[in-house]
């Protein structure tokens, strides 16, 4: 295989790998739906709201770093996306900013809105963020409505080469049934992962037994949305690119095709799912199972990065134009120049690195769960 | 008919993103400089043992922790702007550009957010040296996180390092240390982060100041201002002379930007620099006849000096720059403006005159438009501007956001060496009048950082990438209605956000340290 080629998929998985960890980390998200239903009194608010606050840097950073890798390795995805979903990107980032002040807010004096209204922010990040982001990732698999003319550049009154089809910009994709399922199974899992995360973080019966009572109503839920977005995706016409001419076009079970010919993506997928079911039941079944949040977490990773491996490798566009099926994005149309990828993965090197560095400072600061007593002894509290 | 661009949506487009950098940069200056004064603080804890220095940590940790926040929520903004309100750029050059913004997040956000929260929250549980390295490391993170960035926007200043491929058409790198190592990302690192050092040292010896003129934690208060002083003191040095290497920069890189920070209509050799100046307000174009100044008083040879490094060297003036016609430092004659025009919309016609080619696999035709374009190509954004005017920037605004930089940056060196002769020669807790210079130098600090952020973006118009890339052309394809929205949304939230952040941090001083 040409080194673009492998270098291209490369950096499809680096994006993939970073937009699984997002998935996963979107459990301070969904963290933050509990804190009205499972936190009943203040002190358990506290702890909650510390606990997704020592981790909620580690999802912005990701979901900034996505968005930068992205832009690096796939410009024209970054353009097009960004620029023509404009409303979708703009309340995810409404959101985030609300969230990143919240924590900081909420609790202090003089905050100006009254620390009730920043925890809605927290609760309305945790809602909206997990829900658009699935959203928007759907359309991987169903499809959006834009041109691409890369010779625009040369008409001089109008340059620009990627355009909506529509005066919606973005809230469009909230008008396909199947966007919001899977927007839906995101949301779901974000609280299952939320629950899970305080189960092990936080050192109070009353909220362990709460999260383990609503991880039991959320989980056949997510199981209902998951399920019919798989199938869906199994089930329908996926968008093939022929790799000689570069032509996109219709091809039926597309994707169901890719998993058959990609048996290692396909294990990944099964074992992630398997992940996570086994999280999820033998913390459901084990009273006093607190680790479920990493075999879910882990399996969530794995389970995400083979759903985008499947919608970007095996001839496969990524980013499909319906409008326009030729204006549709592939990893070989929308990359960046072979110096640039080499260049980045270069950099990509250092990220075991980074990794380990995240691992240990995280291991040094939750040596001890969170527990009431933490709440007055005068650290450094959100 | 034929769609054009709606200039009011590139108005709009400039303004969104310029809210969001002014509200960033209110946060930024104090999150890199207070993580310096913070490692110190904490540097002595951990050499003294000493529990007064911890308490003196945790304070201004916390005044730390309230920015910190902001300047995050805002940067976001900043990077899915690019792609949002800039989707044109992000394509144009996004195999440039984008790689610096990757690196960042892989080498600097990562570090920043995995030690501030060991930094906050680690006091008890992790040794002190792991604590002192993490604060270090945050400082780090953030200093890193400024390196690429500025990389990136010094790119846009001096596109260096990258060739133009018709083939996929756009800009493609070609040399990344070029890139990552050009003298304009050079200076701009050391000038923007040492005067963040400034803005931070002075509201950390401003806070300070209000504390000893309430007679409140003396010695805390003290401790602040000698750190935060020589911090301030070693900023301000290095600032200047970093600033003199970045106006070299602008002089070599963009003469319109120079001409536009000293209102110099018409070149001359040895030029003076405006020590002090009033601009003529009739004056509105270079051709009209008006004077530029009402008055003007200056410094012989000095711009001449400072931009060629000669004091009797020619400096071309805005109206040079237009007409064209001097002999530039390579000996070839200097274009006008319609000349530049003409080859840029030449090499337009060139890259258009490719594109065909190589759909139809004419390599013939292919190779001649290459050539055309590649003879043009230094023109190329020059094809896209309609009036020779629109490359003029804004001369008042350059002009005296120039002067109110340079003239607070003396201010600034100043006033740390005045702090540090009371500080210790005399007794600084008896100097009121002191005391309330420092507390009204605070907001100083913040103006003369966004007005060399005003100097360097808005000096730089009409160029989203200079000679490249107009604003015009790197614009997203939306409607103004909804640029507009998102602008006033976004006003609200910072206006709501910077009130609350003042409130909090108002609480926050007049608590005060746990000393």
């Amino acid at each position: 295989m040409e080194t673009y080629i492998i270098l291209q998929q490369y950096w499809w998985f680096v994006v993939s790998l970073l937009g699984a960890l997002l998935v996963f980390l979107m459990f301070v998200q969904g963290g933050n739906t509990l804190l009205f239903c499972v936190g009943k009194t203040e002190e358990q608010r506290r702890m909650m709201i510390n606990s997704t606050g020592r981790k909620w840097e580690f999802t912005f950073t990701t979901l900034v770093t996505f968005g930068g890798a992205f832009f690096a390795s796939f410009p024209l995805f970054y353009s097009t996306c960004f620029g023509g979903a404009y409303w979708v990107w703009m309340i995810i980032l409404f959101t985030f900013v609300l969230q990143a002040v919240s924590y900081e807010f909420q609790s202090k004096a003089c905050n100006l809105l009254g620390k009730k209204t920043y925890r809605v922010f927290l609760a309305l990040n945790g809602v909206l963020a997990p829900l658009l982001l699935g959203v928007v990732v759907a359309t991987f698999f169903t499809g959006s409505d834009f041109y691409i003319e890369k010779d625009n550049i040369s008409i001089m009154q109008m340059p620009v080469i990627s355009r909506w089809a529509n005066e919606w910009h973005g809230l469009d994709l909230l008008c396909n049934p199947w966007n919001l399922v899977l927007g839906l199974a995101v949301l779901f899992l974000a609280r299952i992962l939320g629950g899970l995360y305080f189960i092990n973080n936080i050192n109070d019966k009353d909220i362990a037994c709460r999260c383990r009572r609503m991880i039991k109503m959320d989980f056949p839920v997510f199981l209902l949305f998951f399920l019919a977005f798989v199938i869906k995706v199994l089930v329908s016409d996926g968008y093939a690119v022929c790799p000689d001419t570069g032509m996109v076009y219709m091809e039926p079970y597309k994707y169901l095709e890719n998993f058959i010919e990609m048996p290692i993506v396909l294990s990944v997928f099964l074992l992630g799912v398997v992940s996570v079911l086994a999280g999820v039941l033998m913390t459901w079944l084990k009273p006093t199972f607190d680790k479920g949040i990493w075999f879910a977490g882990i399996g969530t990773v794995l389970t995400v990065l083979a759903l985008l491996l499947v919608v970007g490798y095996n001839d496969t566009a990524y980013y499909p134009s319906n409008c326009s099926l030729q204006s549709s994005l592939t990893l070989a149309n929308s990359c960046s120049s072979q110096f640039t990828l080499i260049v980045m993965s270069i950099v990509s090197l250092l990220v075991p690195f980074v990794l380990a560095y995240i691992f240990y400072a995280w291991r040094s600061i939750d040596r001890k769960k969170i527990d009431a007593d933490e709440m007055t002894d005068g650290s450094h509290l959100y | 008919m034929i769609d054009a661009i709606d200039v009011s949506m590139v108005d709009w487009s400039r303004a969104q993103f310029a809210l969001t950098a002014i509200c960033h940069w209110l946060f930024v200056p104090l999150t890199l400089g207070l993580a310096v004064i913070i490692g110190v603080m904490e540097t002595m804890y951990y050499r003294t043992g000493n529990e007064f220095w911890k308490n003196t940590v945790k304070f201004w940790m916390k005044i730390f922790g309230i920015n910190f926040a902001i300047g995050v929520a805002t940067g976001i903004i900043l990077e899915f702007e690019f792609g949002t309100n800039w989707s044109n750029y992000s394509w144009f050059v996004g195999d440039i550009f984008g790689a610096p913004l990757a690196i960042e997040g892989i080498l600097a956000f990562f570090m920043e957010s995995t030690f501030v929260a060991v930094m906050f929250f680690g006091w008890d549980k992790v040794s002190k040296g792991f604590h002192l390295a993490s604060t270090w490391l945050t400082g780090l993170g953030a200093t890193i996180s400024a390196w690429w960035i500025l990389v990136a926007n010094a790119w846009m200043q001096n596109p260096v390092g990258m060739e133009f491929n018709p083939a996929t058409a756009r800009s493609e790198m070609v040399d990344f240390m070029a890139v990552a190592t050009s003298p304009t990302a050079v200076c701009k690192f050391f000038h923007t982060v040492l005067s963040s050092w400034i803005v931070a040292a002075v509201f950390v010896v401003g806070v300070s100041c209000w504390y000893l003129l309430k007679k409140r934690h003396r010695e805390f208060a003290v401790a602040s201002i000698k750190t935060g002083a020589w911090v301030g003191l070693a900023g301000a040095l290095i600032a200047a002379w970093t600033g003199d290497g970045s106006a070299f920069q602008v002089a070599q890189q963009q003469p319109m930007k120079l001409a536009a920070m000293e209102g110099y209509y018409e070149g001359e050799e040895g030029a003076g620099l405006v020590a002090f100046g009033i601009l003529n307000p009739e004056k509105k174009t270079a051709a009209d006849g008006v004077e530029p100044f009402l008055l003007r008083i200056e410094i012989p040879k000095m711009l001449s000096l400072l931009a060629e490094r000669d004091a009797d060297a020619f400096v071309p003036g805005i109206s040079d720059l237009q007409e064209g016609g001097y002999v530039q430092k390579d000996g070839t004659v200097a274009l006008s403006v319609e000349q530049k025009m003409e080859r840029g919309k030449a090499a337009i016609r060139a890259f258009s005159d490719y594109r065909t080619a190589y759909k139809s696999g004419d390599e013939e035709r292919m190779k001649i438009a290459s050539s055309e374009l590649r003879e043009n190509m230094p023109y190329f954004g020059y094809g896209y501007i309609n009036d020779a005017e629109e490359l003029v920037p804004c001369v008042p605004l350059t002009f005296y956001m120039f002067r109110v930089m340079v003239i607070l940056g003396g201010y600034f060196l100043l006033f740390f060496a005045v702090v540090l002769f009371f500080v210790y020669r005399k007794d600084l807790t008896a100097v009121r009048w002191m005391q309330w210079i420092g507390i009204g130098t605070v907001p100083l600090g913040i103006i003369a950082s966004q007005a060399g952020w005003v100097v360097a973006e808005c000096g730089r118009q009409p160029w989203a990438i200079q000679d490249m890339l107009p604003v015009g052309a790197a614009v997203s394809k939306l409607d103004v209605g909804s640029v507009q929205t998102t602008f006033f949304i976004f006003v609200v939230m910072f206006v709501v956000m910077l009130a609350a952040e003042l409130g909090i941090m108002y609480k926050s001083i007049v608590k005060g340290p746990e000393v």
